[in-house]
């Protein structure tokens, strides 16, 4: 990642330090994707962005906002692409998932505050991600109490805007969650000096919509018996399309699926056959985070689906398409996203219905229920995730983790013993 | 003959038990895994050699933390399977709750007709583990039997700390005031005893025989004090250490050579 010294310098990185994360991560992707046999050729496009994650894509957004294009930086799928696009802005993913960022981020917050959230903010206090760096603007929201807090902090060093996302599904928290939005886009306007207007913002969420088809698609192929993709592969495609721009993202997905699709009709699969399936469901796993599906897969499981933010909860559900005044947008918005099952709502009895739907579709024989440590909606969840999987006869395994790796082999004995157990 | 060879390299402990192609236990080998799993492995293999195993006709099947470090094995299987399996045997029972209280792991494993049915272990840190009373006995300067048999003739101290490191603290504080040392042993065993009932209650545990195996079972006092606090009569056998190694034989001896 040499020719991007410049540019790290530009940005204000702590370039020392950053080459440590720069020496370690070719090894983590070695060992976690490298290993593996009959990868898709139509990996070589994750696999080049994630060898240069700190280069390709923020120098194309450095290059966008030479033109006077703005940047989003978010940290969950509540906040809505679309507007942000509508306007001409740009949307990049910002969760951390390394360790790396960790010791940073416990400068400022309580050690007993989730990973994801001190590594993210790790990442912008110790200036050693670009992502960080480059957004003209972090849009936050209030899912957890953690982030919230979280972003008090951040907000003293960027510029920081909240939205104030539903803790129920009434209809009046549709409403809610709709004027939200609208505001939001007021926000967006006067930040890119760009109006939105109905067509563009039609236009913005056909570009959202396609992309979350295609996303599916890649899914869809992975509910065969004959499994064409490994779910680290799966699960890196995902965990890009975060920070990806959204039309390329679709075209590489479809690219991806145009494969998958022919490796069924031919009965190529990564695994043996009788390999047990897993559904991993519970907290987000941010890249460079690959640690419980590289276990699962690599102690006889395949992992065929993610009921997570990085998985299903990012692109099921469609926004309506057919809507001609932006009031209507708005509310067609704010009914697609107000289907997300995240656990900071209650009750949130969809999870689990989403859950027993795709372990029905997914054909899977097992499922892995993993939050982050602190994490305790997610963590909470897990008893009643657990009860309702056992009465459906779908055996399961609850953990929780962090991002050292410490507790690797703890983790390997209870999945070893899990894959053991559904082999029977 | 066959040698079916079950190694259980576990935290503390490293056990080995043969079983013949009848399932009767030929050997049983205990010693202090130390501090290379390695070289313990090593040490097992001269000894089963000297015992006069063939190994031209040995299976053996490693599990335990340190399963990974015996090269002569033909598998490793998973702790939780082993104990499962080995509790089975023991008890002469396909239906049972196995609590295994390790070195560094407490499990509680169910069986159902011979097959885990659902298992849960204790979070990564030591509270409720055999090393949690290790490090009690050695903070009031007492061996493990005799801490538990303090224990019995002491009540009425609780130890509230979940993390190994603050009820050291929490003991030291209690020696500090004057706390008779009878009754601090109570409270560090209850306080494992109540965390094994917690976890327990996570399980469905009516109707099942429950067990306890590992190092603890020989205990009397724990096994008393469980059997109260689950409501359940929790059974013990002079093997049910080596309920790990047992079930790793008896895998060993379904591997077709």
């Amino acid at each position: 990642m040499s020719d991007y010294v410049q540019m790290w310098k530009d940005l204000g990185m702590d370039l020392e330090t950053h080459d440590l994360l720069c020496q370690v991560l070719p090894t983590a992707v070695g060992d976690v994707y490298l290993t593996q046999e009959n990868r898709p050729t139509a990996m070589d496009f994750w696999d080049l962005v994630i060898s240069e994650v700190h280069g390709i894509r923020p120098a194309e957004l450095i290059a966008a906002q030479k033109e006077g294009r703005k940047v989003f930086g978010t940290f969950c799928v509540y906040v809505p692409d679309e507007v942000i696009v509508a306007a001409n802005g740009i949307v990049t993913g910002l969760c951390g998932g390394s360790q790396f960022w960790v010791p940073d981020g416990e400068t400022v917050l309580p050690k007993s505050t989730c990973p994801l959230v001190k590594a993210s903010v790790g990442a912008r206090l110790g200036r050693t991600c670009p992502f960080f760096r480059i957004a003209d603007m972090y849009v936050g929201e209030t899912t957890c109490d953690g982030k919230k807090k979280a972003y008090e902090i951040l907000g003293e060093d960027v510029p920081m805007y909240i939205m104030d996302v539903p803790q129920m599904k009434r209809e009046k928290d549709i409403l809610k969650w709709k004027d939200e939005i609208a505001e939001f886009a007021k926000k967006v306007e006067e930040f890119t000096g760009n109006k939105i207007t109905v067509e563009n913002l039609a236009e913005a969420i056909r570009v959202i919509n396609e992309k979350r088809k295609a996303l599916q698609r890649v899914y869809d192929c992975r509910k065969s018996e004959c499994l064409p993709i490994s779910g680290r592969d799966a699960l890196l495609m995902t965990q890009i399309s975060f920070f990806d721009d959204p039309v390329r993202c679709a075209q590489m997905c479809n690219r991806l699926a145009d494969e998958l699709e022919q490796r069924i009709k031919d009965g190529v699969s990564v695994v043996p056959a009788g390999t047990k399936r897993i559904l991993v469901t519970g907290t987000p796993l941010a890249v460079p985070n690959w640690k419980l599906h590289n276990i699962i897969e690599t102690s006889g499981g395949a992992v065929v689906c993610e009921e997570m933010c990085t998985g299903t909860r990012y692109f099921e559900n469609l926004v309506d398409e057919s809507k001609t005044t932006l009031d209507e947008q708005f509310m067609a918005l704010s009914e697609r996203y107000m289907k997300t099952n995240c656990a900071c709502f209650t009750p949130n009895t969809g999870r689990i219905d989403d859950i027993l739907r795709l372990c029905n579709e997914y054909k899977v024989d097992g499922v892995i229920d993993c939050s982050l440590k602190f994490c305790c909606l997610y963590d909470t969840e897990k008893y009643s995730v657990s009860r309702a999987l056992k009465d459906a006869g779908v055996p399961v395994l609850s953990l929780e983790t962090d991002y050292t790796d410490t507790d690797a082999e703890q983790l390997r004995t209870r999945i070893g013993a899990f894959i053991e157990m559904i082999n029977g | 003959m066959k040698y079916n060879i079950g190694i259980d390299i576990g935290s503390t402990c490293a056990k080995t038990v043969v079983l013949d192609g009848d399932k009767n236990i030929l050997h049983r080998l205990l010693q202090p895994t130390g501090w290379s799993s390695v070289e313990t492995a090593e040490a097992i293999h001269d000894k089963l050699t000297e015992l006069g195993v063939d190994w031209n006709d040995a299976a053996v099947v490693a599990t335990g933390y340190g399963r990974i470090s015996v090269p002569y094995a033909d598998k490793c299987v998973t702790e939780i399977t082993c104990h499962g399996k080995g509790a089975c045997h023991i008890f002469g029972s396909e239906d049972i709750t196995v609590i295994d209280i390790g070195g560094q792991d407490t499990k509680l494993i169910c069986v159902e007709d011979g097959m885990v049915k659902d298992f849960i272990m204790n979070d990564k840190c030591s509270a409720g583990t055999g090393r949690f009373l290790e490090i009690m006995a050695n903070t009031l300067s007492v061996k493990l039997d005799e801490l538990c048999e303090l224990a019995s003739h002491g009540g009425g101290v609780s130890i509230s700390s979940m993390c190994t490191v603050f009820a050291e603290s929490e003991v030291i504080s209690l020696i500090g005031r004057g706390e008779q040392k009878q009754n601090i042993a109570f409270g560090v065993v209850d306080s494992i005893v109540k965390k094994v009932a917690t976890q327990a209650g996570r399980l469905h545990l009516a109707g099942t025989k429950v067990c306890l195996t590992g190092g603890l079972c020989d205990f009397e006092y724990v096994c008393r004090q469980l059997s109260a606090a689950l409501k359940s009569q929790v059974l013990t056998h002079p093997d049910g250490r080596y309920a790990g190694a047992i079930g790793a034989a008896l895998s060993a001896a379904s591997i077709k050579k």
